[in-house]
């Protein structure tokens, strides 16, 4: 092992106290809050090299030649890489399909696609060389029609097997002949446009070569194992060669699942023997990450008199731009929820995931469920328009419920109190009509647009519903050490996962876990690296229930070492004993003594995988199985003021009602609702990466706008405990479902304040005042 | 890349005329983007902070405020609100409170950015703008002659803005901007008014809906010869001022809005601050609203 560089992860002290259900401090929160807290791209190690990445102008392009010599020659340069360069395989892909090129030969598929690398002694040097390595194109039209990529035989391929990665069907009963049946008829066609996860922390970290001839990396990602079975072939090197240490993650919402500079960066490093440091700025970072999947979507309902829905016809196109990337998942996901948390007996869906020249799109929070909650719960206020139903009757009427079938036929069989969750929703009370002497309160906020001129109120409902953990039949198990030993007179506990903190508040979630189970007060979280089993992905909302889970059962195992200790030591039954504040207590005698005491030089130490329960696959022809983990519902109530006039909207509440199983820590809790909302409301009203010719036209933050604290409004929370009996402590992931419904709601307010359909998000102004 | 730190003013306008490639540089909010997203790569840097004198603002003898270019605009706000309310409104929706720390209009006169926020409220309200070169001395340049292009402005290579004038408001101003976000957002398109009630006359500029800001020399015509200054608002003359501050506008469409919106956007909010301005004049109103 080489020397670790400055800024690396170290263990960190869980601060204070607090077990589960306790809103334990984050050991991160105070360091970031003051700007101390080291990210990704903090990483320092003196004699390091800066590696930039040349990425294609072109959307679609033949690469005739590329010629390094003159990159190679400027001063300050070590190396310029190229495909020709990659020691293994050429391929990488984050689930399985290994189609994207670690440097691109022969051709780009997209704008931003990386060519070629450089390493210089200074990161200026490097960007400066780059412009000078000379790639002979032959610029072709780029295909970015996911509609024809769908279903036009004749439509140029992007990739050689054929324009769609995944096509999903789901059948349920007979939609033809329900169609005869149906007293009303609504449809409607959707779109979302491309969001992207707007993660602060850009793309970086540090790559070290070993003497061993592998690669010690320092890398920001949600996968760490992930990462390593891609890089390991595309390097040559085997798993054992590569130390993976996650260093600070700024964000990630699925965005960090896809590999971005790891290879590269260790690519730089084992040709140049040289540490060798690669930071994306701003400008890159939009094209240094997939997206989430722009969606197209046709959706029709029938249904009888009185709302009840008796068949949908839907479809979906997600385009999913260059390469595999999340793809087909995504389409799992948006096929199999492609109609929600309603009970419809008959049901005909398609959902495709495309390949275009448009960038590559893959996970972000929602995965899929984001789209087709947008479609389907517009389709929901359709019907209650259509029926002379209100919204939240509409969707009482066809609530699913515990016992339910999802129309894969998958049974729910945990609590969803769904329709009480609406009635819940819609009794809160309502905001204050807005303050006109204040700016902040109107829609446009100080840029006085308006003083109340134009200005009408909406309110609209939506309801989420989220697959938790990996579907389809995967085993996305976790892993979990724990050691508890004697450490300045204090018993304390060592948590070791490889599970990626990405800001959500893993690691305060796992200390409070060990406090809990082991009785201990002092708790040390170990950096998270690749020398501990595979924790899987921090996506899907799932590492609560997966490392959690994991913690838990290393924490118990740990236990029953402590107690057969004590039984041998204090004489009694182990079922008499237990462990709180640092103490051996039995129920018949007290406090017997110490841990410390008992353990005395004593190390225990144990290692637990956790898996949940089997999913199946999703049927290719029918869709059906029982293909999710867990589910988790939001219901949202939205209400908005929108200047009508200049098309400008306020979102005034935002008022969430969810079912979390079990509160783990409600403060961490609340933080994820409320940041799932905003990311909702941002795809609602203004998130959209504008992609025009396979060109992305606003890759700043300048031009994608993100809300603020003046675009989000305060929240009122109903939080339920309605627990799963099947997760640990009953919980139910909870990062994603508030990212679902909050953007229909909002959009759902807006259409009852102007009559407008809007049928596309982010509704912009001239979306409202029509003027085009 | 050279940077240059002059102490003085005499120091400064001698830098740039040995190096007129050097780019200026106070608040850094435009220009630190600017390199960071490599847009351009000056020979040098000019960093005008430490000429204390930019950062001041006089009340001159004529009466006429003279405003240093350095001042940023949360001082503009805090210690010049009263006398310049519509500029004071247009240095609110700049930013974040840090960039308004640290952004001036005098960066925004260099940028000359046709979606910078001061420059309606510039030219509703007459402002001056005084430069000056080492060779030829200082230039008074009226706001709606500074403006060239996109970008542009008319300074030349070896000058320097120093100051801009203003005379107190008058009678009532606004600023408005239309923004895809309820803070922090560039302008899609923005306008200003300022009432002149002394002369019979009203100020109007658009921003971000034509190569340069500009003034809306026919809506402000307009005003001034059919504006009953005794009466209450007509619903036409409202209406005429509303038509003609839109065809000031030649905007394009891009990717912050459509050219549609931006015509019908600046029409509306033509309307509506002049409703305010005569409202507030009628009633002899001069207090702000919160926020």
């Amino acid at each position: 092992m080489s020397v670790a560089p400055a800024r690396a992860p170290r263990d960190i002290a869980a601060p204070g106290g607090g077990g589960v259900g306790d809103s334990a401090l984050r050991p991160d929160g105070v360091l970031k809050v003051r700007g101390e807290f080291a990210y990704s791209s903090d990483l320092w190690i003196d004699g390091m090299l800066w590696g930039a990445t040349l990425r294609s102008p072109h959307p679609r392009a033949k690469i005739l030649s590329i010629d390094t010599s003159e990159a190679l020659a400027h001063p300050g340069v070590w190396t310029v890489l190229t495909h020709e360069d990659v020691p293994g395989r050429k391929h990488f892909g984050v689930d399985h399909t290994w189609d994207q090129p670690v440097l691109a030969f022969d051709e780009v598929r997209h704008q931003g696609e990386p060519i070629a690398l450089v390493a210089a002694d200074h990161p200026e040097t490097a960007r400066r060389a780059l412009e000078k390595i000379r790639i002979e194109y032959e610029v072709l039209e780029p295909l970015t029609d996911a509609r024809r990529a769908a279903f036009d035989p004749a439509y140029p391929r992007v990739q050689p097997r054929g324009n769609v990665a995944r096509h999903q069907p789901v059948r349920v009963g007979d939609v033809d002949a329900a169609r005869e049946l149906a007293e009303v008829v609504v449809s409607g066609e959707f779109q979302v446009g491309m969001q992207d996860q707007a993660f602060l922390g850009p793309e970086s970290g540090l790559a070290i070569p070993a003497e061993d001839g592998g690669v010690d990396l320092y890398v920001a990602t949600q996968w760490m194992h992930n990462d390593l079975e891609q890089i390991g072939p595309c390097l040559g090197l085997a798993e054992d060669k590569i130390r993976m240490t996650l260093s600070g993650v700024g964000g990630a919402f699925g965005g960090r699942e896809d590999l971005s500079m790891q290879i590269h960066a260790a690519m730089l490093a084992l040709r140049t023997g040289k540490p060798v440091k690669i930071v994306y700025n701003r400008y890159e970072s939009f094209f240094g990450h997939v997206h989430r999947h722009p969606a197209q979507m046709r959706y029709e309902y029938g249904a009888t008199k009185d709302g009840r829905i008796v068949y949908a016809d839907v479809e979906i196109i997600l385009d999913g731009g260059a390469y595999t990337s999340s793809t087909k998942n995504v389409v799992g996901n948006a096929a199999s929820l492609a109609v929600g948390p309603y009970v419809i007996p008959n049901v005909r869906i398609d959902a495709y995931g495309v390949y275009t020249n448009n960038p590559p799109c893959g996970a972000m929070r929602g995965f899929g469920a984001v789209q087709a909650c947008f479609a389907f719960e517009s389709m929901m206020d359709r019907l209650a328009d259509a029926c002379g139903l209100d919204p939240v009757t509409v969707r009482q009427v066809n609530a699913a419920a515990e016992g339910s079938a999802l129309a894969t036929g998958q049974i729910i069989w945990a609590p969803l109190p769904m329709a009480e969750m609406l009635q819940t929703a819609r009794e809160l009370p309502m905001p204050a009509p807005a303050d006109t002497g204040d700016l902040r309160d109107l829609p446009g906020g100080v840029s006085q647009t308006t003083h109340g001129e134009g200005v009408r109120r909406g309110v609209g409902y939506g309801v989420g519903l989220k697959n938790i953990c990996f579907s389809e039949g995967y085993d996305d198990y976790s892993t979990a050490r724990v050691r508890l030993e004697v450490i300045g007179g204090e018993p304390v506990a060592m948590v070791h996962t490889a599970a990626a903190e990405v800001g959500q508040g893993l690691v305060t979630l796992e200390a409070q876990i060990a406090r809990t189970e082991l009785g201990v007060r002092r708790v040390v979280i170990q950096p998270a690296d690749n020398r501990v089993g595979d924790a899987g992905s921090s996506s899907a909302s799932r590492q609560s229930y997966m490392t959690g889970g994991a913690v838990m059962t290393a924490c118990q195992a740990v236990r029953e070492g402590m107690a057969a200790l004590a039984a041998a030591r204090f004489g009694h039954a182990r079922d008499d004993l237990s462990f709180t504040g640092d103490k051996v207590v039995s129920e018949s005698a007290g406090v017997l003594g110490t841990i410390a005491e008992l353990l005395g030089d004593a190390v225990i130490e144990e290692t637990r995988e956790y898996h949940h329960r089997p999913t199946t696959g999703m049927d290719p022809v029918t869709g059906r199985g029982d293909s999710h983990a867990q589910l988790a519902l939001c219901v949202h109530r939205a209400v908005v003021d929108v200047d009508v006039d200049l098309g400008l909207v306020k979102v005034v509440e935002l008022a969430a009602v969810q079912d979390v199983g079990r509160i783990l820590n409600r403060v961490a809790l609340e933080g994820q609702i409320h940041g799932g909302s905003a990311q909702g409301l941002g795809l609602a009203v203004m998130e959209e990466i504008v992609v025009e010719n396979g060109r992305v036209r606003n890759p700043s933050f300048t031009d994608y706008l993100i809300p603020t604290i003046l675009d989000m409004p305060p929240m009122r929370l109903e939080i339920l405990e309605n627990a799963d009996p099947r997760a640990p402590y009953g919980l139910r992931g909870a990062g994603e479902p508030s990212t679902l419904s909050s953007t229909p709601a909002i959009v759902a307010a807006i259409r009852d304040a102007t009559g407008l359909a809007l049928t596309r998000v982010p509704v912009r102004p001239e979306h409202i005042t029509g003027s085009s | 890349m050279e940077f240059l730190r002059p102490a003085t003013w005499a120091e400064a306008l001698a830098a740039k005329a040995d190096l007129p490639e050097a780019a200026p540089i106070q608040g850094g909010t435009d220009m630190m983007v600017e390199l960071n997203f490599d847009v351009h790569r000056p020979a040098a840097l000019l960093d005008l902070n430490r000429v204390a004198e930019l950062t001041r603002w006089t009340a001159e003898a004529d009466g006429r405020l003279r405003i240093g270019a350095g001042v940023p605009y949360a001082r503009l706000i805090a210690e010049l609100g009263d006398r310049l309310p519509g500029l004071a409104q247009a240095a609110r929706t700049v930013g974040s409170p840090q960039i308004r720390n640290r952004g001036t209009v005098g960066g925004n006169l260099g940028a000359a950015s046709p979606a910078g926020d001061s420059h309606p409220a510039l030219l509703a309200g007459d402002a001056v703008i005084e430069v000056e070169s080492a060779a030829r001395g200082v230039r008074m340049i009226p706001a709606d002659e500074f403006y060239l292009g996109v970008k542009r402005n008319t300074l030349l290579p070896d000058e320097l803005i120093r100051a801009f004038w203003m005379s107190p408001a008058s009678g009532p101003q606004y600023f408005s901007k239309v923004g895809t976000r309820n803070a922090m957002v560039i302008a899609v398109c923005s306008f200003a008014i300022a009432l002149h009630p002394g002369e019979r006359r009203v100020g109007a500029a658009i921003g971000s809906a034509a190569p340069t800001p500009r003034r809306a020399r026919a809506a402000e015509e307009f005003l001034a010869a059919e504006l009953d200054w005794d009466a209450p608002l007509e619903p036409a003359v409202l209406r005429r001022f509303g038509e003609l501050a839109t065809e000031a506008a030649s905007p394009i469409d891009d990717v912050r809005g459509t050219a549609g919106y931006r015509r019908h956007a600046i029409g509306v909010m033509a309307r509506r601050t002049l409703t305010w301005a005569w409202n507030d004049l009628r009633a002899g109103r001069t207090e702000r609203r919160a926020g």
